[in-house]
């Protein structure tokens, strides 16, 4: 699949800051601290910005309205109307913290909940699609969870060591650990992509299966279409593995060293926000191309008639 | 509505494809092309038409594939691989799930004759239809932003202003092979539904679930030239020949 | 849950409905133009048109992107830099025409043969021939040369008609179908309804053809034969019927020349031809009084075999004797031709079995009473439902011509020519040899400012019509009809531009095209053609070929070597005629012709081509464009079209004739007629009654109403020849026993290719067979004609560039797989271009899409188009000349009977490159000429009427 940038920045950065809003939401930063403060304003930007980000995708986003009214049956329309559900909690929240440095339960629960379900209907808009085996599974919305979790942990962990709270500490274990099972989740997640046999074939799209081995002879068009655009894009085998390699590394292993100086205390202060922050980038690069991957190694069930 | 429709509409139209004799021609692909670009919905665009990166909208396109015998049925001459013509656009799933992702309730089955449409001033061009179609039969637009599809000419197949026999798709009236054919495949009766049962026309890609309505029938079985026997071999040379020949005009 | 949208689904297609003609290739289908706001809305199958009933191919239906396209012309162009360098500048038609008359006049006073005017890819040879004859040059013909002259001199001296458009498989009733060598071409949409319906009913189809593309893909059964062995492999087939008794022997001695007898006296200068008597009719041997008679005498049972006295003593043999011995040879055996063709025994037998069988075994009979020519009532048509088509596989060889006689000759054998279920002539078809004139253009035919004594194109009877000089040197500057290619009906336009350059037979004056890329994919050895329109006289600075004039609607490669262009209108903006003194359409059922007429007016300064012509008949006085006090007597094509008459009562258009618009085939000028072809469709269609329509050969009711139609003034019978004289007097010639001789230097070519009966040798390229073990041929795609395609934005999606196929066993020999790039190599040059693998191919046969690599710039395309810098095209491979051989002679990569161009003899070999992104050889950019094509960056066509 194209990996389009606009959903990349879309699902990292709002997968990232409702992770964020569910640790705002669990009250694990001190509702009256600098580290919450900001953690409000940050959460609901990173929202904020992927879900624009998301309309640079549409062809005509001036009828993006039009996408809350079929969450009957639509998880891309569920998102878009729990997105804005939660915009109340997430808000209400960001109120009490900011103006009044209080943390009112119902809020954060309800932001919890809505974050969550957010995100989940966000993976489901992929997962819950047959024609593209690779995300045709549950660890799909596992993994998009758990990075949002890990994320959140990780950005409120260096909240939280730039703000001195005592809980910075604990906080990067809980990224340490979400760090950790994320990226397991995802290499499960991979290996099941690799090793699954595809649903659809050449024999199957065309029917033809019973009269041999079908290839493609010529296809419809010799140049570039929407359809091999979008779902035709290949990434090299090795390419691929090295790049995911590379996002376990600085997506995963860096954050949980840096993390785990904060958390046993190895680093305080500033050098713990420096550790901190390093880790978040890292951690924020490695999904961003864990993400691109995610897109890049997905076969969609239409390349089979394209030859694939 | 994205949901598809809860009774199962009393008329499935759809299109029957006769893979036995479509010889890729592509008048399919195109007269479908420039019916639909002044019809319904948006122009069918095209983006760079005179330059390098030509690319444009279809809504139907004709593939081309070699089938290698691989242990399965060995086509007239032994052995090599032969070629087969594939023209595919939507399929109008009873299944469709098109329609259920979609978020606007722009993506829709119709509930009297189960056609496939986008209700384009709905459409906001996630191109998340197109995804979810294993066919490849949705393209977006770049111009309109709109996602296309086949709409098996609603505006033709009902018009008033057409004559009876040219209420029919526009690629069905013009395949010069009559390979592709129109008619409702909820009526036992109909042209479409015989010729379903009697060449066992099948589903492209069962295994993804999305029950199509269109039908493609296979290539018919073969006969080898060789599987027909000589006639009795004379060896008796240019003499014998003529001796046959002068009986024979003898009866003349 | 919103509800559905109510859609409006009954909204009129456009405001008004043309019906003309399509032109987007050469099969005439009609069709409906839908017109909206002054624009095609939509373009179909006019459903009343008897070519294509309703259908209409990918071309027809991108007739929109046709009439838009960036690359139309848009005024008359003088050249004002360098030849090639692309620098013109716009002119009026004033000054256009002006120049022409000018060039053309002086022309016509010093020496008319200096005028080579030649016409490619249109469809008015009546009027462009009978202009050139009016002119007085020797040097026209269309293009058929390089098209496929072989199949239709083949056709025509065989059996009185050909394949291709004058002849048609009974499509209702064949109960097999045997397509020889062809991809895409005239007649597309017939073949393919038909190949339809056949299969349906349950008849077998049969392809032979390299590549299993297309119809091939669709067969039955497919014959991946190696090029050039096609008639090896008729032979054969024609070997085991003799072999198994399945002849129709009825059929043979009544509508063939099996009886006739053969002189058999070798050494003589008749050694070979038929004994004939004193009135010179062919004799025969009757059986039952034993005595020589006129074949045409009624009632005689004649000899078809053995071995007779003639009056002066010496022997003669029947022809069908000598065709039997030859055939029954077993190097015609299955076994023995299997290697050679590709194709095994077993197919070989098999195939000849199935044509047995159902020619004799599966025969039907149509139940009308007719009439021979003989007088004799048969009860009802006999039908032997094997029918046959063939096309440019088997005539672009250097041995196709005899190829398709073989073909013919089978078709004969089995008693399968206009009977029901077979092959079926459409009228004006069919016409005897003695029915077509001889050619013209001897010295003494043509002189300063006087038409032509004749037609240009013909049947010479034997060499002593050739077109030569005392020195027997060719007088043509194509050669046609010289001892380089004596039969070449068609002429040879492929070969016009590298005579005139080396100035061989003579240099000329003015080179006149209409429609013909010649400086591309038209010509063999491109890179040299274009280096031949550049060159100049060292010793002058004049260019070799000083002027060339070229009309085309569409900016191409060829229009950037023209000195004056012309620019034509497209086909809905003009007048066309499909004429029987041209190329009809006529069905095997009726007789047909139809129009094309202006259903939009042209934006810009363009006129059609055929006014231009009659306009420049006009200022330069030729006779019939004149009356005797000066003045024009056509206005225009229109005008022509209506009140022409070519012989009295026969004008252009058959249909509505007579005062009264009531008379078909003659009859008087009908000021109207143009608005009766339009109210009918833009056609015209008189059925054949049943009793005329078989047989047509010998079919009294049928002769009489060709007659009536003015096909021919009086009966013109046909009878088949098997055995053909008229090649026999060539090899006399060439042994020296038959005035007039034939030069030393053609002897050995003339007795390797004329031969009386088909015989196949193997095509000339097979003397590099070691070097260059492959061959190379190219199918002409269906979305695309010849190079147009690719200026129109719908149809150039399909075919963008062209890959090189190769089978999968050259791949695995040379390791090459997707997307590798080789160098392909003939004796002649070498290009670089991007292959895939096919399995669906004869295994030694390595193939690409006909024309769709063009020259950068060309054609309205960006410069880095796909077309330009991966297409390619195999003519850079074709050599235009044989290679030297010692005589000093310029031989053409012909047909030595026909000279057609022999494109698909070429021979390569293969090998993996380095790596690519270019295809090579690359050109010079083409920019649009005068200006910029202005292409628009983003298409949205009929965005006005979205709803």
């Amino acid at each position: 699949m194209h990996p389009a940038p606009s959903i990349i920045v879309f699902t990292v950065l709002s997968g990232l800051g409702y992770g964020l809003a569910v640790m705002l939401g669990l009250d694990l930063l001190d509702a009256d601290s600098s580290a919450a403060r900001i953690g409000h304003v940050l959460a609901l930007l990173l929202i904020g910005f992927g879900l624009t980000s998301s309309l640079l995708h549409l062809g005509n986003p001036q009828r993006a309205w039009r996408a809350l009214s079929q969450w009957r049956s639509s998880w891309l329309s569920r998102e878009g109307v729990l997105a804005i559900l939660t915009f109340a909690p997430l808000l209400a929240g960001a109120w009490f913290s900011l103006f009044e440095g209080v943390y009112r339960a119902p809020v954060g629960i309800l932001s919890v909940a809505g974050s969550l379900a957010t995100v989940y209907c966000t993976s489901m808009i992929y997962a819950s699609l047959r024609s593209v085996d690779g995300w045709n599974t549950p660890l799909t919305s596992l993994c998009y969870l758990l990075f949002s979790l890990a994320g959140g942990a990780g950005l409120a962990s260096a909240l939280a060591s730039g703000a001195a709270l005592g809980a910075a500490g604990e906080l990067a274990w809980v990224a340490m650990a979400f760090v950790a099972i994320a990226w397991l989740a995802k290499i499960a997640w991979r290996r099941r992509l690799k090793s699954i046999v595809r649903r659809s074939t050449p024999e199957t799209a065309t029917g033809l299966g019973k009269l041999g081995r079908v290839r493609l002879f010529e296809p419809p068009h010799m140049t570039a279409s929407y359809l091999t655009h979008e779902m035709g894009f290949k990434v090299a085998r090795k390419h691929a593995d090295k790049l995911f390699v590379l996002s376990i590394i600085i997506g995963g292993g860096l954050p949980i060293i840096l993390f785990g100086l904060v958390a046993m205390g190895a680093a305080d202060g500033n050098t713990a926000t420096a550790l901190g922050l390093i880790a978040a980038i890292g951690y924020l690069s490695g999904v961003f191309v864990e993400r691109w991957l995610f897109f890049a190694e997905a076969r969609h069930a239409v390349v089979s008639f394209y030859g694939s | 509505m994205t949901s598809l429709p809860a009774v199962a509409p009393a008329r499935k139209l759809g299109l029957v494809i006769d893979l036995d004799v479509c010889v890729g021609c592509h008048a399919c692909v195109i007269s479908c092309k420039e019916w639909n670009t002044g019809g319904y919905g948006a122009a069918l665009s095209d983006q760079d038409p005179y330059g390098a990166d030509v690319s444009g909208t279809f809504l139907n396109r004709v593939h081309s594939y070699e089938v290698t015998p691989d242990g399965g049925q060995v086509v007239g001459e032994s052995g090599q691989a032969r070629l087969i013509h594939f023209p595919k656009s939507c399929l109008h799933c009873d299944d469709a799930p098109c329609v259920s992702v979609c978020p606007t309730g722009a993506s829709y089955k119709r509930s009297a004759d189960g056609i496939v449409l986008v209700d384009e001033d709905k459409c906001i061009g996630c191109g998340l239809c197109a995804w979810a179609c294993p066919y490849g039969a949705r393209e977006l637009d770049l111009a309109a932003g709109v996602m296309k599809k086949c709409t098996l000419c609603v505006d033709r197949i009902y018009n008033e202003t057409f004559e009876e026999v040219d209420r029919v798709p526009s690629c069905v009236r013009t395949c010069p092979t009559n390979a592709r054919h129109y008619g409702d495949l909820a009526d036992p009766d109909s042209v479409v539904s015989r010729l379903v049962r009697e060449r066992d026309g099948i589903d492209l890609m069962p295994e993804q679930g999305t029950r199509p309505v269109n039908k493609y029938l296979p290539p018919r079985p073969r006969q080898p030239l060789s599987d027909t026997r000589s006639p009795v071999e004379n060896t008796d040379g240019a003499t014998g020949f003529f001796g046959w020949l002068d009986s024979m005009l003898d009866r003349i | 849950m919103t509800s559905e949208p109510k859609l409006a689904l009954s909204e009129s297609i456009g405001d008004s409905i043309a019906k003309t003609t399509c032109y987007m290739c050469a099969c005439r289908c009609g069709i409906n133009v839908h017109l909206k706001d002054g624009k095609v809305r939509y373009i179909e199958g006019n459903r009343d048109h008897p070519v294509n009933k309703g259908v209409l191919c990918a071309k027809g239906s991108a007739g929109i992107m046709q009439q838009y396209a960036p690359a139309r012309l848009r005024a008359p162009l003088l050249r004002t830099g360098p030849r090639g360098s692309n620098q013109f500048k716009e002119i009026s038609w004033e000054e256009a025409l002006g120049l022409a008359s000018q060039w053309l006049s002086s022309v016509r006073v010093d020496d008319p043969k200096k005028l080579a005017f030649f016409t490619g890819r249109d469809q008015s040879q009546s009027l462009t021939g009978f202009w050139a004859q009016q002119f007085g040059t020797p040097n026209y013909a269309a293009h058929g040369g390089f098209c496929s002259v072989n199949m239709a001199a083949a056709g025509i001296m065989t059996i009185g008609g050909a394949f291709w458009e004058f002849g048609s498989p009974d499509w209702e009733r064949t109960k097999l179908f045997v397509m020889f060598g062809v991809a895409e071409d005239h007649d597309s949409n017939p073949l393919k309804m038909g190949i339809s319906r056949l299969k349906k009913r349950g008849a077998r189809f049969v392809s032979v053809n390299p590549v299993r593309t297309g119809y091939s893909a669709i067969a039955d059964n497919w014959i991946g034969v190696r090029p050039g062995t096609d008639g090896l492999l008729i032979l054969s087939l024609i070997h085991l019927l003799l072999k198994w008794r399945k002849i129709d022997v009825d059929y043979l001695a009544r509508y063939s020349n099996a009886a006739w007898l053969v002189i058999d006296a070798p050494g003589a200068s008749d050694h070979g031809l038929f004994a004939r008597d004193s009135e010179g009719k062919p004799l025969v041997f009757e059986t039952v009084t034993e005595r020589m008679v006129a074949s045409d005498t009624a009632g005689a049972r004649a000899a078809l075999s053995g071995r007779y006295e003639l009056s002066d003593g010496r022997h003669a043999v029947p022809a069908f004797h000598l065709l039997a011995e030859n055939y029954l040879d077993p190097r015609y055996a299955p076994e023995t031709v299997a290697q050679e063709t590709g194709v095994d025994a077993d197919t070989i037998r098999g195939l000849a079995a199935e044509i047995a069988r159902i020619a004799f075994d599966e025969a039907i009979f149509v139940d009308q009473p007719w009439t021979d020519m003989h007088g004799e009532r048969h009860a009802g048509y006999v039908g032997r439902p094997v029918s046959f088509h063939a096309m440019r596989g088997i005539s672009a060889h250097s041995n196709g011509f005899e190829t398709a006689r073989a073909l013919h000759v089978l078709q004969v054998l089995i008693g399968a020519v206009d009977c029901p279920g077979g092959f079926r002539f459409e009228p004006p078809y069919p016409k005897p040899v003695d029915a077509h004139p001889t050619p013209h253009g001897r010295a003494e035919h043509f002189g300063s400012s006087k038409p032509l004594s004749g037609p240009h194109l013909g049947f010479p009877r034997g060499p002593e019509d050739l077109l030569v000089d005392a020195e027997g040197k060719p007088e043509r500057i194509d050669k046609a009809f010289s001892w380089d290619a004596p039969l070449s009906a068609h002429g040879l336009m492929h070969m016009v531009i590298a005579n005139a350059h080396a100035g061989d037979p003579y240099p000329i004056d003015v080179l006149f095209m209409y429609m013909a890329n010649m400086a591309w994919n038209s010509s063999m050895n491109t890179t040299g053609v274009i280096k031949m329109l550049e060159d100049k006289y060292e010793a002058t600075g004049e260019y070799r070929i000083p002027k060339i004039i070229y009309s085309d609607a569409y900016q191409s490669e060829m229009s950037a070597y023209a000195d004056l262009v012309l620019p034509d209108t497209t086909y809905l903006e003009r007048h066309d005629c499909i004429s029987l003194l041209d190329r009809p359409i006529s069905e095997p059922d009726a007789v047909q012709d139809a129009i094309r007429w202006p259903v939009l007016t042209p934006d810009r300064n363009v006129r059609p081509f055929q006014s231009v012509l009659i306009d420049l008949g006009v200022r330069l006085g030729l006779p019939a464009f004149v009356d005797s006090r000066g003045k024009a007597i056509y206005k225009d094509y229109a005008d022509y079209m209506v009140r022409h008459e070519r012989r009295p009562g026969i004008g252009p258009l058959a249909g509505f004739r007579g005062v009264n618009g009531d008379r078909t085939g003659r009859g008087a000028i009908n000021r109207k007629q143009l608005e009766r072809y339009i109210e009918n469709g833009s056609f015209f269609s008189e059925h054949i009654p049943l009793e005329a329509q078989f047989f047509k050969h010998a079919n009294r009711a049928y002769q009489d109403f060709a007659v009536r139609m003015g096909f021919f003034d009086t009966p013109q019978p046909v009878i088949f020849q098997l055995y053909q004289e008229t090649l026999q007097k060539f090899r006399l010639s060439a042994e020296g026993l038959r005035e007039p001789f034939a030069p030393e230097t053609h002897r050995d070519r003339i007795l390797n290719g004329f031969h009386p009966l088909p015989r196949w040798y193997p095509a000339f390229s097979e003397d590099d067979a070691s070097a260059f073990p492959y061959h190379a041929i190219t199918q002409r795609p269906m979305a695309m004609y010849h190079s147009w395609g690719s200026m129109n934005a719908w149809l150039r999606q399909i075919h963008t560039r062209n890959p090189l196929y190769v089978p999968g066993q050259i791949c695995d020999r040379h390791g090459l797989v997707d997307g590798d790039w080789v160098w392909l190599i003939s004796d002649h040059g070498r290009i670089k271009v991007e292959i895939l693998r096919t399995d669906a191919a004869n295994a030694d046969t390595i193939w690409t899409w006909n024309a769709i690599g063009k020259r950068a710039g060309a054609w309205g395309l960006a410069p880095n188009a796909p077309e330009a810098r991966r297409g390619f095209l195999l003519n850079h491979l074709i050599r235009d000349l044989l290679p030297p051989k010692a005589d000093g002679q310029r031989w053409s990569n012909s047909d030595p009977v026909t000279g057609q161009a022999a494109w698909y003899d070429l021979r390569v070999r293969i090998e993996k490159a380095q790596s690519g992104h270019v295809s090579e050889p690359q050109f010079s950019l083409l920019h649009y000429p005068a200006g910029d094509a202005d292409a628009p960056n983003e298409l949205r066509y009929g965005r006005e009427w979205t709803k």
